[in-house]
């Protein structure tokens, strides 16, 4: 049985095509100012990859701040449903799901059976966010990517009194001014945005075993501002950022069965 | 922002000195001096009365701007700092104003301030800066009763407006008056101004014009005051004092919000911190028992 599910994000749509269990394809599209489109996209993508067609689909289900503009699902969940599903399918031991996405950031504590017993979301402000890191990096002039590589390479922790973004680039700016070094700027914002991300994780209490999920769990750098900010090892499943597709194709194999 | 895009946000300095004032003739030359993280403004005083005053950006360069306020004030006049008997420091950059013979909170200045600026009825001040929005109670003697404040985040503040006008390119000095209109859009669904701006954008390219984003987000921005203002309590006569005083979009919509007619004066408002400091100088100048703030 083929499956797909397709999590339209603030900023990618992504998606993962699943057949028996296993990821057979996946696609990434910009959401861009067309979330339907980018939805058809995302999903043509990752059809292409396997020759498949869409009627070949038993069940799609939609995740995502723009799930409501997937027209060809079948159903949808919540972002956090997604998150906790798909990381329980990566990694049988999570107890927590920790989801930076580009706007909002979730939280999810699960049980032996990856059901959802407590959350915490933020979703009113950018600070914790991937909109937070993509600011800083304008400001230092560097990729985000490259600001990851940077942060590892700093030797000394330097204050970061903002939390807002906007107010925290402002303090980039005086930092560069002031000749800090860009590895030291580059490491105090992701701890910034670490602090953010586990003020949350408090709220549902940290437990073994922590599961980063999202586009940021790629950057090596805000990983160990994780893990120095929680005093605890996080595990990183493969394909982070797609774990909430894969949690809504993996939804979509049970709802195909029970229909 | 490049060299060649107009920079929307870069709202114009200024200074000013009554040409009809002789300052030679003055008792007490006073100097008040509010260093804010985006605008630093300096006030003189002749026995207290406005004679001249300056606002500047305060930039990357706060150490100096203090004295580039001076400078900038003094500008025309023939006064020298040497003529001042006595200046006063306020702002969050206080520590700033090396030369001043006192540092006093902004919290006391901009009560002080008020009540020049708005007579002796006013009990609650909203002070909306370049950074944060302060709401001030005050008794009947000027005394500060209580405060909260928001400094954590750029919604409703100075800085998220020059963000806004830059994203829509209309000159910061417009946003207000453009920003009225008969049949008032929704507010924009998240107050973050990092937010907001993607949502603005994705508006923009639905087809809305300019003016009803810029409505929309004033919008937004007046819902997130009122939420603090309740918060600490609002007592007549209420006031406004800051840069954003000066924003009719926001004002007219605070009014709406809250049923209140806010007092009006025909002083600029973002000048409120520096006549306060501006006045605690002359107390403190002139020797005077009575109104003292809070200094550190």
């Amino acid at each position: 049985m083929i499956t797909a599910g397709v999590d339209a994000g603030n900023k990618y749509t992504r998606t993962v095509v699943l057949k028996d269990g296993r990821v057979l394809a996946t696609g990434k599209v910009l959401s861009g100012f067309d979330q339907k489109k980018a939805a058809e996209e995302s999903l043509g993508q990752a059809l292409k990859e396997t020759g498949l067609k869409k009627a070949d689909l038993s069940y799609i289900v939609a995740t995502g701040a723009g799930k409501a503009e997937v027209a060809f699902a079948n159903s949808d969940i919540t972002d956090v449903s997604a998150a906790a599903r798909g990381a329980k399918f990566s990694c049988s031991t999570a107890r927590v799901v920790v989801d930076v996405g580009a706007e909002e950031v979730r939280v999810a504590k699960v049980d032996q059976n990856g059901r959802v017993v407590d959350f915490a979301v933020n979703d009113q402000c950018a600070a914790g966010t991937g909109s937070f890191v993509e600011a800083m990096s304008r400001a230092l002039e560097v990729s985000v990517e490259q600001m990851g590589a940077l942060a590892l390479q700093s030797t000394r922790t330097v204050p970061m009194n903002a939390q807002c973004a906007v107010f925290a680039e402002s303090e980039v700016i005086s930092l560069i001014h002031a000749n800090t070094a860009r590895e030291d700027i580059a490491r105090a914002v992701l701890d910034a945005m670490a602090g953010r991300v586990i003020s949350l994780v408090r709220r549902v209490g940290a437990e073994k075993d922590v599961v980063l999920t999202g586009g940021m769990a790629n950057n090596p750098g805000f990983v160990k501002s994780m893990e120095n900010g929680l005093a605890m090892k996080v595990v990183l499943p493969a394909g982070p950022d797609f774990i909430g597709a894969l949690g809504a194709a993996a939804t979509a194999a049970e709802k195909a069965v029970g229909d | 922002m490049t060299e060649q895009k107009k920079e929307f946000w870069r709202w114009k300095e200024y200074n000013w000195h009554d040409p009809g004032m002789d300052w030679k003739k003055a008792g007490v030359i006073t100097c008040g001096i509010d260093v804010g993280s985006v605008s630093s403004q300096c006030v003189i005083m002749c026995d207290g009365k406005l004679y001249a005053f300056a606002s500047i950006r305060t930039g990357s360069d706060s150490p100096n701007s203090a004295l580039r306020a001076l400078g900038r004030a003094l500008e025309g006049t023939g006064m020298t700092p040497d003529n001042i008997h006595f200046t006063v420091g306020t702002g969050y950059g206080r520590v700033n104003v090396p030369f001043a013979d006192k540092a006093i909170t902004e919290i006391s200045c901009h009560a002080r301030g008020a009540g020049f600026m708005y007579g002796p009825s006013v009990r609650t001040i909203l002070d909306m800066g370049g950074q944060d929005c302060k709401v001030i109670n005050i008794d009947k003697n000027g005394k500060v009763l209580s405060f909260i404040m928001n400094d954590k985040c750029a919604a409703g503040t100075g800085r998220g407006l020059e963000v806004f006008a830059d994203l829509l390119g209309i000159p910061i000095e417009e946003l207000g008056e453009r920003s009225l209109m008969e049949d008032e859009p929704e507010p924009v669904s998240s107050t973050c101004v990092v937010f907001a701006k993607s949502e603005a954008t994705r508006l923009l390219r639905s087809g809305w014009p300019k003016e009803r984003v810029l409505a929309a987000y004033c919008s937004a921005m007046a819902q997130r005051v009122i939420s603090l203002l309740k918060r600490s309590g609002i007592y007549k006569d209420f006031a406004i004092t800051g840069g954003i005083a000066k924003n009719i979009g926001i004002v007219s919509r605070l009014e709406k919000g809250l049923g209140l007619t806010a007092l009006k004066t025909t002083h600029d408002t973002q000048l409120a911190g520096a006549i306060g400091a501006a006045l605690f100088a002359l107390s403190l100048a002139s020797g005077a028992a009575g109104e003292q703030g809070q200094s550190n």
